[in-house]
Formats: C-alpha cells, structure tokens, sequence
C-alpha cells in the first residue's frame, strides 16, 4: 500500500498528486470564524472548506482582512472555530497543535537568546536529544546562509536573518506540517526571492505539508502545488487553482507564459472582485 | 561642492589614499572620539561639581555667611572627619532599614504581581485595596505604626516598605502582561507547558519592566526609611538629621545629607549591576534611549 502510494508519486512529479481518494492531510469542513466586537461581530471566514493532501505546497492568497491569518491560526489548533471544523488525518483538532512548525510575518525571536539559541527553545520545549538537535541547528542555519552567526543575538541580525532564523526554530523538529502566515510580508523584495527560493528547495528536501498564507501573486504560483483564492471579508474561498509547473522552479520560469498565465490569471479574479482596481 | 561643508573640510582634497588607509584612518577617529566620550563622561559631572563646591566655598566666605545658615564647603568636611564614626554608625542604621524594607518589598510585591497577573479575579480584589492604599500619604501612616511598633527598626522597614513596594508591583504585573501574543503561540505551538513558558518566556521577557520598577524602589525605600527615622527614631540618618537641626547644627545636617546622598546612589548603582547581570543584553532601543537621553 504505502509502496504504491510512493510510486504513484515519483510518477506525478514527487508533487502531491496522489490518488485522488487518499484521505486528506489536513482538512477544513464549513468552516466559519465570528469575532465578536464592540461594534458588533465580524464575520471573518465563511464557510471554508479545504483539503490539503499529504506533502501538498498549499498557499492561501488574498487581501488583507480576507480572515487568511485566521485560518492559519484555526490550522494551528491555537483559535477555535466558531461553526465547523478542522481535522488532520481525520483526528479533529480541539487543542493547540504540536505537530507543526510555525513561521509568523514578525520573526518573533526571544531578544535575551543567541540565533542557535532560539532555534534551540523548540528542542528544548519537546526535549529532544541536545547534541543531536545542536547538530541539526547548525545544518540548519547553514543551509540559509547563517553559518558564522550563531551566537549572534536578534538585535545583531537584519530583518531578513531574523525570519531565517524563525524558520530553521520551525524545521528543527522536522514537523510533518509548517504553517507559514506571510512568512516574507516584511522583508525587502531580493531577501524574499532568496527565501523563497530557500522554502522551495527546504520543501523538496523534507517534503512537509505546508500551509502558506500570502498576498504576494508571484510567491504564491512560484511556490504552490495550489493555491486558493480568497473573497474580501468576509473571506470565502474564491477560487482554487492548480499550479501545473514543473519542479524546481527557477526565477528565470517567473518570465514563461505559462507562469505569467497563473499570475494574470489570479489578477483578473482580484480585479474582478474589486481587491485590486486599475481605474 | 556647495555641500561639502563641515567634516569634509578636515580632508584635503587633493590627498589620494588607498581604501585600506582610509578605513585605517576611520578606525582611528572613531577609537579617539571613543576615548575622549569616556573621559568626558567622567570629567564633565566631576567638573560641575568641583566648580559647585569652589563657588560654595567663595561665596561664603565672600559675603560671611553664618555658619548655621550655610557652612563652607570645608567646615562639612571637616564635620564629617570629626564625627565620622557617629555619620557611619548612622548610616549603617538606616542601610540596615532600607534593605530590609526593599526585599521585603520584593519578596511581597512579585509574588503579588504574579498573582494579579494570573488570577484575574485575584487582581479584582487585591487591586483597588492597592491603589487605595497608595493615595494614604506614608508619612501620615508613619505615627500610626509608631503607636503599634514602637520606637524601633520594624516601624522604619514598614514605612520602607510600603513606600517602595508599589512601583515594584505594578511594573512586574505590566512587564507580565506586555509580551507578543506570538510569542505565547509559538510556546503552545511546541508543546511547552505552563510553568515552563512562564520561566522561559514571560518571565525573561518581563525583566527589564521589572527592574524599572526595582530602581525606582530604590530610592523610595531611602525615602521611607528616612521618614521613619523623622517620625519616631533613636538611631539612623533620619534621627542624626533631626538632632543636628534641633542644635542648630548645620554643618552636621550637611554631612547627614552627603551620607544619604551616597548611600543612596550606592543602592541604585548596585540594582543597575544586578540589571545588568540578569539582563546581559539590553534591548537596542532601550540602549538607544538611554545615550539619547544621558548624551
């Protein structure tokens, strides 16, 4: 059984094109999140439903306020829903989850803890071997250029170290899943082609489940096996597009027709639905 | 060139360097504005306060000023060689106050902040009793605990006390409170339990509003002792203050007030160490602010 399921997918690509009725990996049915205000409640998602197949590049894309950060947030098991639910390989999620890796737009690092040291929490806190979690660090830290500055401290590092830094503290556990909720908003537009480059090739080493929220159009055809289009608040899902690219992708592909397809593609729904306007 | 103005005026334009030797020559300024920061760190206050002192003496003595009005400068030293034992005993006294006042502080004020931190209902309860303990004036207490303790230390410690735990209170309740929520995610998210999150992250986290809380304390458990001492004391700074006003003794009243003066520097300087070794790496903003504000 599992020897199929790793035939079919060096066939596909190695993408997640596994045999359409493999039970989903992560699983959103009708999900809707109310907040409720001062001035009154706010309908932040509306009836979402998603399934995310097993090592599956999935991006969440939309304008700001479309509740996508919520999303993440429901996936992570760390806000509840309000109606529906969220279950990962069908066990429904009621607790905060430990499974995962977690990248947030703020790299979000302690000030009073080295690079290695903040990588380390994360060994610390699910008590993994310390020897062996140092070793994985340093790989870690090596493989997004950070060799030399381990024992730098937050405030030594630029802003685009910092968040390679928060994204070695996500891998150090090598989680099944990692949740990233526009993991380079922040970040200067060469740092982000070098990071997502870095994710694409981390991605097809370690083949995890990634759950990517975004804004960017680029980043999310560049990275995603699919990516899911959001309404304005309240969000709904919008559309749901494949992304037929081969791997790896290269910064040169961003010019091919077929990606600028993807791009125009997603811009006409934006357009459409008044996210973007041109006039 | 129109803008070339000020530091470029000290190269010469016609000079031609090597990269190398113009780096060699930035290190090097930078290293003697750095030497000349130090000793003007030092120097400038130091200056002040001899030209202070000078000013003091001549005037003085210019237009002879009496003695219990203002004593020269010389005539305080000259107090505190011949009573030195009398002002070290004194102070010791009132060290011995504030001290045990101050931890007491520490040791109560904490533990309740954590407690209003955690217990919400708690903090319902316990925080109007504090606030309205803090709008009754200590030095109208002071009697009152006169009449319940008596003449010696343990009034003088409460009055320490009570002034001083409040600041340590609040700020240890806001430094707990103010934290990313991300960061508390980002814990729950790896499975690190309650105890262990609070140590390893809300807590560490919360150290440097603890310790402004801490340093102003300092100088208020100086305050509260001295108060104490004013109000019923047989011993400390306090008591040798009011006994050299009662016989007109100025000079004394002087060396009393230099004694506090240091005394109390002394214990703000030692919390600043303690800072230090509990935070090694102060936050670049906090940093930043602090050159701003001290030059």
């Amino acid at each position: 059984m599992a020897s199929i399921a790793m035939e079919m997918e060096t066939v596909a690509n190695g993408a997640a094109r596994s045999a359409p009725d493999e039970p989903p990996y992560l699983e959103f049915r009708d999900l809707s999140k109310i907040y409720a205000t001062d001035d009154g409640p706010v309908r932040a998602l509306e009836g979402i439903s998603i399934s995310q197949r097993k090592r599956e590049f999935l991006s969440i894309l939309g304008p700001s306020g479309c509740g996508k950060s919520t999303l993440l947030m429901i996936a992570a098991g760390l806000l509840p829903a309000s109606h529906g639910q969220v279950s990962v390989q069908g066990q429904r999620i009621g607790a905060p989850r430990t499974d995962v890796g977690i990248v947030f737009q703020n790299p979000v690092l302690l000030e009073w803890r080295t690079a290695l040291g903040n990588i380390m929490l994360q060994a610390e806190a699910r008590k993994l071997d310390r020897a062996a979690a140092e070793r994985r660090a340093h790989e870690l830290l090596d493989s997004v250029g950070l060799q030399g500055f381990e024992h730098k401290f937050p405030d030594q590092l630029s802003g685009g170290m910092r968040q390679r830094v928060s994204i070695c503290r996500a891998l150090i556990h090598n989680p099944p899943q990692l949740l990233m909720d526009e993991p380079f908003g922040a970040l200067d537009a060469l740092t982000r082609d070098q990071l997502v480059l870095d994710i694409q090739r981390i991605w097809n080493e370690a083949r995890m489940t990634v759950l990517f929220i975004t804004h960017s159009v680029p980043e999310a055809v560049f990275l995603s096996d699919r990516v899911i289009v959001m309404t304005p608040r309240p969000g709904r899902i919008d559309q749901v597009i494949d992304i037929d690219l081969p791997r790896p992708r290269t910064l040169a592909m961003r010019e091919t027709p077929e990606f600028t397809g993807y791009n125009r593609r997603i811009l006409d729904l934006l357009l459409a639905r008044g996210v973007l306007r041109e006039r | 060139m129109a803008h070339a103005t000020g530091t470029s005026l000290r190269t010469d334009p016609n000079e031609h360097l090597s990269i190398e030797e113009v780096e060699a020559r930035e290190k090097d300024r930078r290293a003697r504005h750095r030497s000349y920061d130090r000793i003007a760190a030092v120097l400038y206050p130091v200056a002040t306060m001899v030209g202070i002192i000078v000013l003091w003496e001549v005037v003085v003595r210019a237009f002879d000023i009496p003695s219990f009005l203002a004593p020269p400068p010389s005539q305080v030293v000259a107090t505190i060689i011949e009573h030195g034992p009398l002002v070290l005993r004194n102070t010791w006294v009132t060290t011995v106050e504030i001290l045990l006042g101050y931890l007491t502080s520490i040791v109560i004020g904490v533990p309740l902040a954590f407690g209003i931190f955690m217990w919400p209902a708690f903090s319902r309860i316990v925080l109007p009793l504090l606030i309205s303990s803090q709008a009754i004036p200590k030095v109208a207490i002071a009697p009152l605990l006169l009449v319940w303790f008596g003449f010696g230390l343990l009034p003088k410690v409460l009055v320490a006390f009570l002034i001083a735990f409040f600041p340590i209170v609040i700020s240890t309740a806001v430094g707990l409170a103010s934290i990313e929520p991300e960061k508390i995610y980002l814990a729950r998210s790896m499975g690190l339990g309650a105890t262990a999150t609070f140590f390893k992250i809300r807590l560490p986290n919360a150290l440097p509003s603890i310790f402004a809380g801490l340093k102003i304390s300092i100088t208020l458990a100086v305050v509260g002792a001295v108060v104490g001492e004013f109000v019923g004391g047989e011993a400390g700074l306090g008591y040798m203050l009011m006994v050299a006003n009662g016989s007109m003794d100025t000079p004394l009243l002087f060396a009393g007030l230099i004694a506090l003066t240091i005394q109390g520097v002394v214990l703000y300087a030692l919390v600043e160490w303690a800072e230090r070794l509990a935070i090694p790496r102060r936050p670049a903003a906090a940093t930043a602010a602090l050159h701003a504000a001290t030059g």
